[in-house]
């Protein structure tokens, strides 16, 4: 609720509620700093403390203190009954969450990269996201599963899918790509919360990540609407469209093009399904080009829902074609150059922001 | 433990694999000697009396002794159970993957390799045992702890050490990485960053020996797969679903199962109900086997017996061998959860100090001519490090290419060809 007031006050100030903090990354003197480890952890921390039918799941959650740490600590403190260790079973145990979920608990289930989670998508779409429709009301589901997704660095083809289109396609589901430590925070508290079932798509590199933030982020009833982009930056000229990672990338590209003169503004999609196509909508209303960027497959992407959600609604509003910046169509490679090459890179926004302001620039690396 | 006496009646009955033929029943062995803690860390989880049980009872799942091994054990002096070449070729394959896995590790931490690097240190023999029995139309496939096994089955070290660095001179020019080492040339087919997903794989290439004999009419085909996997994997639904096809179908095909009592940070112990491994050969039709495996020579006898009963076409077999990995899961695993103590009783049945004093007991072997191996190795891995260092990254063109067979994604016309070269194809709207 707090979340959804502070959008609409975006841009003015209101002496109650205190403005996002990264638009007055200026003002950091107050504010603290959180890595997205810790404001992953202290989510399920609180979650966990307040409402005993929350349960966290998966391999290596418990003893090994998560796989990527992210559940430190949490096994001294409520018992391998609600932290529990798997076997390496992810089929198995995403069934027995939903099972569990069916009857009222309230699963958080890990997998160790979104990758696995194919191993087990038959229940996250057929039993998780179908079974509130099919029973028509009767059986809800409320199920996180969490993870890191897309590319970390050097990990090779198997590890380094990026799933947000695949799992925002199919009703049902909510998808839902934190970028900063209060995105954590703010929505895996709402995914927990949610009765429905979430996908919560993580980053790995973003693990180890600091951002400020400020007591309401902190606050343990601190939560963030699902469903609401975030305006990272604002700007006149072009919208740049990120969600997870990119938008890091997004926001050094447009520091890099107010110094030619291009004043760009960056969305945060924050959540995928539903996506915020009305804040996206506006925005391009404003700007009149649209930059989309995405680190996973272009192909039937993100990106590629956007741009014809913008047709279908600002069409009019357009001044000139949209840009899709996505990863490279192949499976991920190892070599470290190539690697490089397969991801969106800063240079690569910054060029399809120029491209959208019809000023010339290099050829692109060829797609 | 209720449990493990019941299963005790199962397994001590022969399974009948084939009531008409009695040879399968001679032809299973057992090394029924039992290997001390084999539990190690049992202990913590007081289980030990447990592993008492486990002594007893491991003998109980097999058929019948070998006479030959029988034979062996009799004697005092050697009968040996290897040539000199034969001893020789052991401890090179066995020194070569030691040292690689440990010029991994220092590369690694010179920032030359990256990703997720897992090394076998400790679980060569399993290795050295199985593959040294095969022939180059047979095929391996493995997890993300490849390295070694692409090694022993003969991708040269050059080849895999600048696969590790990205370059692409590597057996996958720099695409696949440390965890998806491939070889047409020498039939590995991976290295599978998925546990479990390289058991229907390897299902399927023994499927493919045993079709082209019987149907493509390849007298001669007698290729057998080995797959390679860990005591985790064998709680996932695609291993049992294999082991049930494998031996519906008495496919050419030896599960090898890596048992390093550890799947991460997981003890074998706290994720399966009954750590027995072998045991789930006979629920599903085909003998299951435990061996120690930190002894190459152990190993390799039960690899000659499984290899064998597939080349003939009497079906799979389940070994499990008792291994240790002497480092962490990965290298950027800490390794805080395994006992010092477990470690370091794996530590003193080092494969590699084991054949040596086998060797040098049994005089099949000089120390010279030992260290002889120990330095041309040296020296192997050496050159393989320079070879990848010098060898160049991929160029930005190979970016796009191996997505398809097909360069152009069009597909293959009815004559044959691509249909992306055939100039008609490309008349009218088609845009290639």
């Amino acid at each position: 609720m707090l979340g959804v007031v502070r959008q609409k006050m975006l841009g003015q100030s209101l002496p109650k509620i205190r403005p996002a903090v990264s638009v007055l990354r200026s003002y950091s003197s107050a504010a603290k700093q959180m890595t997205v480890r810790d404001a992953l952890n202290s989510a399920l921390d609180e979650e966990m403390s307040a409402d005993p039918k929350v349960f966290l799941m998966g391999e290596e959650v418990g003893e090994y203190q998560g796989a990527y740490k992210i559940s430190k600590g949490l096994l001294e403190k409520y018992g391998p009954e609600r932290v529990r260790d798997t076997p390496i079973t992810e089929a198995g145990f995403a069934g027995i969450g939903v099972g569990a979920a069916y009857y009222g608990l309230k699963p958080v289930v890990e997998f160790m990269t979104f990758n696995f989670s194919m191993q087990a998508i038959d229940h996250i779409i057929n039993s998780a996201a179908k079974s509130n429709y099919m029973s028509a009301g009767q059986m809800s589901v409320p199920i996180v599963f969490r993870g890191p997704n897309g590319a970390a660095a050097g990990v090779g083809a198997q590890h380094s899918q990026c799933y947000a289109a695949w799992y925002a396609s199919c009703p049902g589901l909510k998808v839902l790509t934190p970028y900063s430590s209060e995105d954590a925070r703010g929505l895996l508290k709402a995914a927990i919360r949610d009765p429905d079932p979430v996908v919560f798509l993580e980053n790995e590199l973003l693990y180890g990540e600091s951002f400020p933030v400020s007591d309401e982020v902190l606050d343990s009833s601190f939560c963030l609407p699902i469903g609401k982009a975030k305006i990272e930056r604002v700007g006149r000229d072009v919208t740049i469209t990120a969600f997870s990672r990119m938008v890091g990338h997004a926001l050094k590209a447009a520091e890099i093009l107010e110094k030619d003169g291009i004043d760009a503004e960056v969305i945060n999609l924050r959540s995928i399904r539903p996506l915020d196509r009305s804040t996206i909508n506006a925005s391009v209303r404003k700007t009149n080009r649209l930059v989309t960027v995405e680190e996973g497959f272009p192909q039937h992407g993100v990106g590629a829902e956007i741009c014809a959600s913008v047709v279908e609604e600002s069409f009019a509003y357009l001044d000139a074609p949209v840009e899709r910046i996505a990863g490279a169509d192949i499976p991920m490679p190892y070599a470290a150059n190539l690697e490089r090459l397969a991801v969106p890179q800063v240079e690569d926004i910054v060029r399809a922001a120029k491209r959208a302001c019809y000023r010339s620039v290099p050829l692109a690396a060829a797609a | 433990m209720a449990t493990a006496f019941s299963a005790a009646k199962f397994t001590a009955q022969p399974f009948p694999l084939n009531p008409a033929s009695t040879t399968s029943h001679d032809s299973s062995i057992v090394f029924a000697k039992p290997t001390s803690l084999f539990l190690g860390s049992t202990r913590k989880l007081r289980l030990t009396s447990y592993s008492k049980f486990n002594l007893s009872r491991r003998s109980g799942t097999v058929d019948a002794v070998s006479d030959v091994v029988k034979q062996k054990k009799s004697k005092s002096s050697p009968s040996l159970l290897i040539t000199k070449e034969e001893g020789l070729e052991l401890y090179e394959d066995l020194v070569l993957g030691r040292a690689f896995e440990d010029m991994c590790a220092q590369m690694y931490y010179r920032g030359k390799m990256f990703g997720f690097v897992h090394l076998y240190n400790g679980q060569e023999a399993v290795s050295t045992g199985f593959i040294k029995l095969l022939k180059q139309q047979d095929s391996v496939v493995s997890t993300y702890r490849d390295h070694v096994h692409a090694l022993s089955k003969g991708v040269p070290a050059r080849a895999v050490m600048s696969e590790l660095f990205g370059k692409t001179t590597g057996c996958c020019r720099g695409q696949g990485g440390s965890m998806h080492m491939f070889s047409r040339e020498h039939n590995v087919l991976g290295g599978f960053a998925f546990i479990g997903e390289g058991i229907p794989v390897a299902t399927g290439a023994a499927f493919t020996s045993k079709y082209k004999r019987e149907v493509l009419k390849e007298a001669d085909c007698d290729h057998v797969t080995l797959a390679f996997f860990g005591d985790g994997t064998c709680n996932n639904g695609q291993f049992f679903e294999c082991l049930n096809m494998a031996a519906l179908w008495k496919l050419p095909i030896v599960f090898v199962v890596e048992n390093n009592l550890w799947a991460i940070g997981m003890s074998h112990l706290r994720a399966t109900s009954d750590p027995h491994i072998y045991k789930k050969g006979p629920a599903f039709g085909m003998p299951g086997i435990h061996v120690d495996g930190m002894d190459v020579l152990k190993v390799r006898e039960v690899a000659k017996e499984a290899i064998g009963r597939a080349r003939r076409g009497e079906g799979p077999t389940l070994v499990e061998c008792e291994t240790y990995r002497f480092r962490g899961h990965s290298l950027a695993d800490p390794d805080e959860l395994r006992d010092p103590a477990e470690k370091a009783h794996y530590a003193a049945r080092d494969p590699i100090t084991a054949l040596k004093k086998y060797l040098i007991e049994n005089s099949l072997a000089s120390e010279a001519e030992l260290k002889t191996i120990e330095k041309k190795i040296d020296e192997v891995v050496e050159d393989a490090v320079e070879f990848a260092d010098e060898s160049p990254v991929p160029a930005r063109s190979q970016l796009l290419e191996n997505v398809f067979a097909d360069p152009k994604g069009f597909g293959i016309g009815p004559d044959g060809r691509y249909r992306c070269e055939d100039p008609k194809f490309t008349e009218g709207t088609a845009h290639v």
